[in-house]
């Protein structure tokens, strides 16, 4: 049943008796013409586009747990397209463009919520880094402005501007950037893959790969095999995992990076904040909730938690910027499983194995990338080549040279 | 995380950075290949389980030490210091 | 004024009443009362608003699981959101406020709500508000965040401030309950080092809300008797009112000690709260249990009540909740609150048991009591709307009938409360004995007991207690001496078995605070989220505050009956840290404001701040940006007052912040050809050199200066932030990939004031300063040379190297000697007119040079796109030399450093500007690299830059535009050599 006002209200007069499964549980069938392995925001939406926009609707879905177990539904839902460099900045604007109709192409209100975006910075140098980013925004007709203290102030009263030890100079705004409520991105994608003959397949774990020589031709399943023309996975986090079933050794290291929520309070941060004198950002739920979050701990995990040095890390942080936060409770923390890569951006590219396809190495920024990395990864296991504004997310970039680090911290994932 | 340091006993984690694989074997001086240049700074091991790694006591001895740890509960299992290790 | 006081010999002190105010009304209570119970003895039972429908709420629990009775507390920048009244300890002054209501608590008009009930159900959101798109932040949007969150922040700073601290011991024990307090006693005994922490300002636990006897004491006196033991044996710490909220790695326990919040303010030098990171070698885990509410009509009204919380009112603060009490259970843990209520001969209206056989002694002794029973029946609705007057319920033979009562209380039996049994990933295991999950796979070295690993007998508790804390001492090296068993007043194991019930009119409620309810999980289940995770996301089941303490069970149990699957099957959601709500300023300590990160001063710091220095944040260090004299009142003009200085005579600058870092070895030459790109071993004693560093990815990671002071000595520095990472680097090189070096390294930075002495007037300043000391003439002392000599008794070093491109020098002292040292140097200088200069000045001087600095060192540039490719030795294997070698860092097109000065020499630049051929549109593809530094030249009367330009090396003199539309500008430029000044360098070796 579609979703709409009307339908809601005529439901609520039949005790919402009618409305059924968002998506369908699938049962595995023999074999497809796209499997995706991880059923999370990209797997999902790779198959919602496969479908909508490629034609090619015998796919599968395959999801080790339930759906949107992993990154999805751990982040702090933050998307944004504030990207410098020019192999980046096209692909997160596409995703910021496919956020804005998204509610309408999938039926699912998933809360996009153009709140804004909001770095500070906190010295000259620091400025001058934003407004380079700002400019390649401009650029490219992204929307970004440079604020004055003043002009932030305005927007945030309440964050520290008498007594800070890294005095708030300014900050990069993006009106356009905002959030989106997680799970409904991944609830919403299922049920619109689902609906254009997509199966989803839950509990269901890839733990090798159907190879006819150097080729991949299905995976072997805790459900059992599978066959498939092509195979595209979609695991962040656990992309070295999967990737060694197939024998493959990826420039990815698995990082575990920890999220907070406080308890909810009545609203009073309107926008996404970041804070530049420390790793931090913050925004509030229309529950009311804040959520936020720092840096990865450090070190490789795959243990989903984290350790209290971060925590502490991420409350001074918090402290250092907003001084009012301080008798906020923080409610509960948790950790996702971050694919870091040598650069600290994304991998959408065709595997050295025939049949296969690698999205991978979100670092901490895939939840905003979702809809553009559905989008191009379709494009890539349908057309066989990658999408215009993916084209830099080789495989072979750390080979030849050809990185895209926003950071400039090189091959060190933990500085990313 | 506490971090059983060989020269200072155990610390907690806050007292150390992290580098990544302990396998990193730089290639020989003069090595020209850039195949295995790559493979070393890029290609690092990513295992669910037990891990051997490169901490550095930054704020302790400044030892560098090859820590074994297991990635799926962070426990650790060895740590020795890695100067000691390379030269046996 | 105690309306529900009754006598008895509770845990209150009736000789301190303290007064309070809730809503703004004074109430009473007394010394060891909870703002709950304060507020129940004064018959309040309206304390709070739900969160969707604003359901009027009272309070439902008597602990830290409390989802209802949440308010505001104190006022001003002191207010607390969300305080749970349960556990707020009463104090003289305390102010409380409804929350979530408007306009008062009595008539909150938010409750409209929930005449749309039929509407907002789970997730009824995700289903409309979609049209048209553009409403979303407009419309509906605002709308919610209208009525979103319960409490409201205080929106100012505040004014407390906190404490972390460390805490080592041989076992720790969680919860005084009499588990914990057993087991602390055994582990005490054996002279093991023992914390003992409570969340509670009270030891006992239970043994304060149960009248139980040990060793023919009252509960509650034994567990006093037992805390003074404790108290008195030296190796154990007790930590009441100290909640132990996660469990980490290593060990390590997180703990939060409310230091203050039981008193108005905290007294002076006092933290409000403490943040405590405790090390245990063993861990005893008595969390106790938390009771499990029923679901049933009208479950939430004021006046239902948890049994338990019931009993704990009673005989802990002398409170009855009401004066004619209904019990409504599926357990035989309910029927003990009958039986207490009775013994406080208060009017016990019915026992109402879902079961149709219970233990013949539990009917006995209601019946002893007179209390009406009625097994197999069910409640199905309370009435009225503010409070509970009367029950629905249906009996046995189906039969529907109203009883009067003004409290109902309920149990569904209890959960041991596993929380921090789960924290490092384990989850609970289902135990079909008592109907509840029990601690799974246990965290490294914590044992488990009492209620929190389900033994809910009290016997059980204490001696499973004693048991464990005696085997933890006993594994870290300490013999507990033997203990009897305790003797406890007769008890029945009690059953404890889940029961959902069914059949209920008006909205049953699964998750108070967030009005979960159970049409909402059917809803869920017929939309497929039939995971315990995406039940929990999708209706906000257990979200709230309390983490779904009183509510996750009974939602999974009710998901699990209505889609055919075992509760066990289903599993519990994970619970996470922390297990209560944690201030943010806790875990923050003291780094907040300016303390918020260290600050490093130079030795020089002092003299700066007397100059009227500005000083500028350089990392963690404090650095003079400039320093105005009298009457400059803009930036600028003390900034081109000392770059001409420089310029033209002489001036001083504290260059202390550099990283130095002091290599030493017979292969100390060897180990710095590998780490510096360019070759070093060729230097001479006596000589500098500049190094220019690369990662192994080959881009450049740092620069600076060799300066080798003996054949196996050299002094190397570094940019000033990073100083850390480069001495990392280097004790990596030197400890992990050539381990066979003889070679050490010491990071000096700290030990030595370094000051560049810099303009035509230097050496002139120089030979007045150092006189015999060193011979600084031109011949003795060219440009690139280096010393190391005695100046005053004490050792000082001489560089002879220039960042300004003036003839310079960077005298080192002892940090110790360096203020002494810049005052003299401004001594010496004084007819020379020295001035001492700031960061400003040297960074408009490098510019002029075309020096590199943080700006172009980013971590992405290559020694080519700075300029400095020829540097690169191929005499010699270095760090990032093959891989510099890549196609992409070689590519033709790759920006370059250049220099550009606007065609218009007053035009400003601004940093960050991106370069675009004169006609191209500004697009990404038409982006041809961006200005990096800019700084006004007062030695050339111009704006100048510094950039990366495309193809930069053959564009010398094209105008180009630096594109800037964040700041609205758009500036023509000529694109010149990178170094502005004295490109030949005659002035730094005159």
């Amino acid at each position: 049943m579609r979703y709409s006002i009307f339908n809601l209200l005529r439901q609520a007069l039949a005790g919402h008796s009618g409305w059924g499964p968002a998506w369908r549980d699938a049962e595995p069938k023999r074999s497809y013409d796209v499997i995706i392995v991880g059923g999370g925001g990209h797997g999902l939406a790779t198959a919602h586009y496969l479908a909508k926009v490629y034609g090619i609707h015998n796919v599968a879905v395959l999801e080790k747990s339930w759906l949107g177990s992993g990154n999805a539904g751990r982040n702090t839902t933050i998307i944004r397209s504030n990207y410098l460099l020019p192999g980046n900045n096209p692909f997160y604007e596409l995703s910021m463009k496919l956020w804005e109709g998204l509610e309408q192409d999938l039926n699912y209100n998933t809360m996009v919520s153009q709140r804004g975006v909001l770095n500070l910075f906190h010295s000259d140098a620091q400025r001058d880094a934003y407004a380079r980013r700002g400019n390649a925004m401009r650029m490219h007709g992204v929307d970004a402005e440079l604020l004055d203290q003043a002009a932030v102030r305005r927007m945030l009263p309440f964050l520290d501007f008498e007594g800070a030890r890294f005095p708030i100079q300014g900050g990069l705004l993006q009106r356009r950037g905002g959030t989106a409520r997680h799970d409904a991105v991944v609830w919403g994608y299922a049920r619109a893959a689902s609906d254009r003959g997509v199966d989803i397949i839950q509990n269901c774990e890839v733990n090798g790969f159907l190879r006819d020589g150097a080729r991949i031709t299905g995976v072997r399943t805790t459900r059992g095999d599978i066959q498939a023309a092509k195979v595209g996975i979609a695991v962040a986090g656990n992309t070295s995992r999967v990737a060694s079933l197939a024998s493959l050794r990826l420039p990815i290291e698995s990082h575990v990076l920890q999220a907070f929520v406080s308890e909810a309070i009545k609203p009073f941060i309107s926008c996404v904040v970041t804070f530049g004198a420390g790793h931090f950002y913050i925004s509030q739920s229309d529950k009311g909730g804040l959520v936020f979050g720092g840096d990865i701990d450090g070190y490789n995990s795959y243990a989903q938690r984290g350790n209290l040095p971060m925590v502490e890390d991420v409350c001074q942080s918090g402290m250092a910027l907003m001084p009012a936060l301080g008798r906020v409770r923080v409610l509960r923390s948790w950790g996702g499983i971050m694919d870091m890569t040598m650069d600290g951006s994304p991998i959408i590219d065709r595997a050295p194995l025939e049949g296969l396809y690698i999205n991978a190495g979100w670092c901490y920024g895939g939840f905003k990338a979702t809809p553009a990395s559905g989008y191009c990864f379709a494009h890539l296991l349908a057309r066989g080549e990658r999408h215009e504004t993916a084209r830099a997310y080789r495989l072979d970039r750390f080979a030849t040279g050809h990185l895209l680090d926003e950071k400039g911290q090189g091959p060190q994932p933990n500085l990313h | 995380m506490r971090i059983p340091c060989p020269f200072c006993g155990e610390r907690d984690l806050s007292e150390f950075s992290y580098l990544g694989d302990a396998g990193y074997r730089r290639p020989e001086l003069g090595s020209e290949n850039i195949e295995e240049f790559y493979e070393t700074v890029y290609l690092r091991d990513n295992p669910a389980g037990p891990h051997e790694e490169l901490w550095y006591h930054a704020f302790g001895c400044r030892s560098w030490l090859i820590v074994t740890r297991d990635t799926r509960t962070h426990e650790i299992l060895a740590a020795r210091l890695s100067k000691q290790a390379a030269l046996g | 004024m105690s309306t529900n006081r009754i006598a008895g010999g509770g845990a209150i002190d009736r000789n301190r009443p303290i007064s309070f105010t809730f809503d703004g009304k004074v109430f009473a209570g007394f010394k060891g009362d909870t703002l709950a119970s304060a507020l129940l003895a004064a018959g309040v039972r309206l304390v709070g608003r739900s969160f969707k429908y604003h359901r009027p709420r009272g309070i439902l629990t008597a602990g830290s699981e409390e989802p209802n009775a949440l308010v505001e507390l104190r006022s001003g920048a002191r207010r607390e959101a969300n305080s749970r009244a349960t556990v707020t300890e009463l104090f003289e002054g305390l102010e409380a406020c409804s929350q979530n209501r408007w306009p008062s608590l009595t008539f909150d008009l938010g409750a409209v709500s929930s005449l749309l009930a039929p509407v907002f159900v789970a997730g009824f959101y995700y289903k409309t508000f979609m049209w048209p798109a553009a409403f979303w932040e407009k419309i509906y949007e605002p709308a919610i965040r209208r009525a979103a969150g319960l409490g409201r922040a205080s929106l100012q700073a505040d004014p407390d401030t906190y404490e972390k601290a460390h805490a080592f011991c041989d076992v720790l024990v969680i919860g005084a309950g009499p588990a914990g307090l057993a087991a602390a006693l055994s582990a005490g005994r054996s002279g093991a080092r023992v914390i003992l922490c409570d969340e509670d300002f009270l030891s006992g636990g239970r043994l304060n809300a149960d009248a139980r006897e040990i060793d023919g004491d009252g509960g509650a006196v034994w567990a006093q008797r037992t805390h003074a033991e404790l108290a008195s044996l030296p190796q154990v710490r007790l930590m009441m009112r100290t909640t132990v909220f996660g469990v980490y790695d290593g060990n390590t326990y997180a703990a939060l000690e409310r230091v203050s919040d039981h008193v108005p303010i905290p007294a002076p030098h006092q933290p409000r709260q403490r943040f405590w990171k405790i090390i245990a070698k063993r861990t005893v885990l008595a969390s106790g249990a938390i009771e499990r509410p029923l679901v049933f009509g009208g479950n939430d009204r004021p006046g239902v009540m948890m049994a338990g919380a019931v009993r704990t009112y009673l005989n802990r603060f002398n409170v009855t909740p009401g004066r004619r009490i209904a019990l409504f259970t599926s357990c035989d843990d309910g029927w003990k609150t009958g039986a207490a209520l009775a013994h406080a001969q208060v009017d016990v209206a019915a026992i109402i048991d879902a079961r149709n056989d219970v233990h013949p002694d539990l009917l006995a002794e209601a019946k002893h009591a007179h209390t009406p029973v009625m097994l197999g029946a069910q409640v199905l609705d309370t009435q009225s709307a503010r409070g509970v007057s009367a029950l629905l319920v249906r009996d046995a033979r189906g039969r529907k009938l109203r009883i009067a009562a003004d409290t109902l209380a309920m149990s569904g039996g209890w959960n041991p409360n596993t929380a921090l049994s789960t924290h490092l990933g384990s989850r609970p295991r289902w135990s079909e004995a008592i109907g509840a999950f029990v601690p799974g796979d246990l965290p490294p070295f914590m044992s488990v007991v009492g209620a929190a690993a389900g033994e809910f007998s009290l016997a059980g508790a204490l001696n499973t207690g004693a048991a464990a804390g005696r085997e933890a001492a006993r594994s870290v090296g300490f013999e507990a001496p033997a203990s009897r068993e305790w003797q406890v007043d007769e008890e029945q194991s009690g059953a404890n078995s889940l029961w959902i019930g069914s059949a209920s009119r008006g909205k049953a409620f699964v998750d108070f605070q967030h009005d979960v309810t159970r049409e909402d999980l059917a809803l869920a289940a017929r939309e497929g989220f039939k995971s315990a995770e995406h039940l929990k996301r999708y209706t906000t089941l257990g979200m709230a505050t309390d983490q779904g303490k009183t509510s996750a069970l009974n939602g999974h149990a009710i998901i699990a009956a209505l889609t055919q699957r075992e509760t066990a099957d289903l599993g519990t959601i994970a619970s996470r840290p922390p297990y209560t709500p944690v201030a943010i300023a806790a875990l923050a300590g003291a780094h907040r404001g300016r303390d918020f990160k260290p600050v490093r001063l130079t030795a020089g710091y002092a003299w700066a701040q007397a100059r009227g220095a500005k000083f500028v944040e350089a990392g963690e260090w404090l650095r003079a940006q400039w320093f105005p004299l009298v009457g400059e009142t803009d930036w600028l003009t003390s900034v081109v007052r000392e770059v001409t200085a420089v310029r033209t005579t002489v001036g001083v600058c504290d260059v202390s912040t550099l990283g130095k870092i002091d290599v030493q070895g017979n292969d100390a030459a060897a180990f710095l050809d590998r780490i510096y790109a360019n070759l070093i071993s060729t230097l001479a004693v006596g000589r500098v050199r500049y190094g220019l560093m690369l990662r192994e990815d080959g881009m450049v990671m740092d620069d600076g200066t060799v300066a080798r002071l003996d054949n196996d000595h050299y002094i190397v520095s570094t940019t000033t932030a990073n100083a850390a990472k480069v001495m990392q680097h280097l004790e990596h090189a030197r400890q992990v990939l050539w381990p066979a070096l003889d070679v050490q390294v010491a990071s000096i930075s700290e030990q030595w004031a370094q000051y560049a002495i810099a303009g035509p007037r230097s050496r002139l300043l120089l030979e007045r300063l150092l006189g015999n000391a060193l011979d600084v003439s031109n011949v003795a002392f060219p440009y690139l040379a280096c010393a190391e000599f005695s100046w005053q008794g004490r050792p000082a070093r001489l560089f002879r190297i220039s960042f300004s491109g003036e003839l310079a020098y960077e005298l080192a002292v002892p940090a110790r000697q360096g203020e002494a040292a810049v005052q003299a140097i401004m001594a010496a200088g004084e007819t020379l007119d020295v001035v001492p200069y700031g960061t400003e000045a040297l960074g408009v001087m490098r510019i002029e040079k075309g020096h590199v600095a943080g700006n172009e060192l980013n971590g992405t540039t290559t020694a080519a796109d700075l300029g400095l490719g020829k540097l690169l030795s191929k005499k010699k294997d270095f760090i990032g030399r093959v891989l510099a070698s890549r196609p992409g860092l070689n590519a033709p097109d790759r920006p370059v450093l250049v220099g550009v000065t606007p065609v218009n020499r007053m035009t400003r630049l601004h940093a960050g500007a991106h370069f675009l051929s004169i006609a191209a549109q500004p697009a990404l593809e038409n982006d041809e690299g961006f200005l990096s530094s800019v700084a006004f030249s007062p030695t050339l009367h111009t704006w100048i830059g510094l950039g990366f330009l495309s193809r930069g090396a053959a564009r010398g003199a094209e105008r180009i535009r630096c594109h800037d539309p964040v700041r609205s500008a758009d500036v023509e430029v000529r694109v010149t050599s990178p170094c502005f000044y004295d490109p030949d360098g005659g002035r730094l070796k005159s």
